[in-house]
């Protein structure tokens, strides 16, 4: 036996990225926009949907839950009458703590692809891994609470780079928590300098039209950036 | 726990290449920005890569630097922290030239030697 030197020059995540780029062809034969939503786990993000989700206007919409167990947050979805498919991670080492593009690719048979225009991937709650696989996706969401603390991007650089639009949720909480806002955006701009955000409270409802009319607009702008 | 999520995906890359050899050592490249702790995910790689052509195999890790330029007056940094702004005229439009890599480099496998009489 001996030592052989094989080159490899790979990237480690190549293997999703490929399979992130066939989900992304399916979604685009079948006219569908995809928002990768990621939050801590408890940051709102089944909340912002209930609240939102249910008056697109014109645009159809359904949701893909991932979550390491369960299906709670996929009941809490029922009443709005879209379709919701639950995708669990727990057939892996102990419950996957994100989505990756073989996860998603497993449940499009689940989603009604030609009837919708917007799917909406509710991704594990984990502030780390989700930020590094990408499944298709045309916009990357987070959602940051208050009850967070404003120091969290300087800790979670990775997951607030690996987004187009931050929503600060939770803001009915400013007065009772040690958040503050201005320090929070400070931060935010030092680690994705020129990140949208947009300031809201799924609990009170403010601030939750601006980001409506985003999700209402999203389809028409992403199909502007899709070469012919 | 990110880290386990990377060996994983270290050791998938590895078996394929490795074609069914022996691993000796994984040569893996990993960008500053991955925010990957090398102990971390020596352990996990330990962990992962029981039962494959990867057991037992040395994982060496070369961190990279995080060095970015501004796309505006060309400024080229090194940064420790994460602040992505340019120091220099404060543009929010710069490019990550190192630190992203998340790169298995090479890998050692063991061959059986050809008889060559």
């Amino acid at each position: 036996m001996h030592r052989v030197k094989v080159k490899v020059v790979e990237d480690a995540l190549d293997a999703n990225t490929t399979i992130a780029a066939a989900n992304r062809a399916d979604f685009d034969r079948a006219g569908v926009t995809v928002v990768n939503l990621m939050s801590a786990p408890g940051a709102g993000k089944t909340s912002v949907l209930e609240r939102v989700l249910g008056d697109l206007g014109g645009v159809r919409v359904a949701v893909l839950e991932g979550d390491v167990q369960g299906s709670l947050d996929a009941d809490r979805l029922t009443s709005l009458h879209i379709p919701v498919v639950q995708l669990n991670t727990d057939g892996g080492f102990g419950g996957e703590c994100h989505l990756d593009a073989n996860m998603v690719r497993s449940a499009l048979g689940a989603l009604p692809l030609e009837d919708i225009d917007l799917l909406i991937v509710e991704n594990v709650g984990n502030l780390v891994c989700p930020a590094e696989f990408r499944i298709g996706e045309d916009a990357r969401i987070m959602v940051a609470s208050v009850a967070e603390g404003e120091d969290k991007p300087l800790k979670y650089p990775l997951m607030f780079r690996a987004c187009e639009l931050v929503l600060v949720n939770k803001i009915d909480l400013l007065p009772y928590v040690d958040f503050d806002l201005d320090h929070f955006l400070h931060h935010l701009d030092a680690v994705h300098p020129g990140v949208a955000h947009m300031e809201m409270s799924a609990r009170t409802g403010e601030g939750l039209d601006a980001f409506r009319d985003w999700l209402v607009e999203l389809p028409a702008r992403a199909r502007r950036q899709v070469p012919a | 726990m990110h880290e386990l999520s990377v060996s994983s995906a270290i050791v998938d890359t590895v078996v394929r290449h490795a074609a069914g050899r022996q691993v000796a050592a994984v040569h893996v490249r990993l960008g500053r920005l991955r925010q990957v702790v090398p102990s971390s995910l020596a352990f996990y790689f330990a962990l992962i890569s029981k039962e494959t052509v990867c057991e037992n195999a040395e994982l060496h890790q070369e961190i990279v630097p995080a060095r970015l330029r501004c796309r505006g007056c060309s400024h080229g940094w090194e940064i420790d922290m994460p602040h992505f702004r340019c120091p220099q005229c404060g543009a929010a439009d710069v490019v990550v030239e190192t630190g992203e890599e998340l790169e298995v480099e090479s890998i050692d496998v063991e061959e059986v030697a050809q008889c060559t009489v």
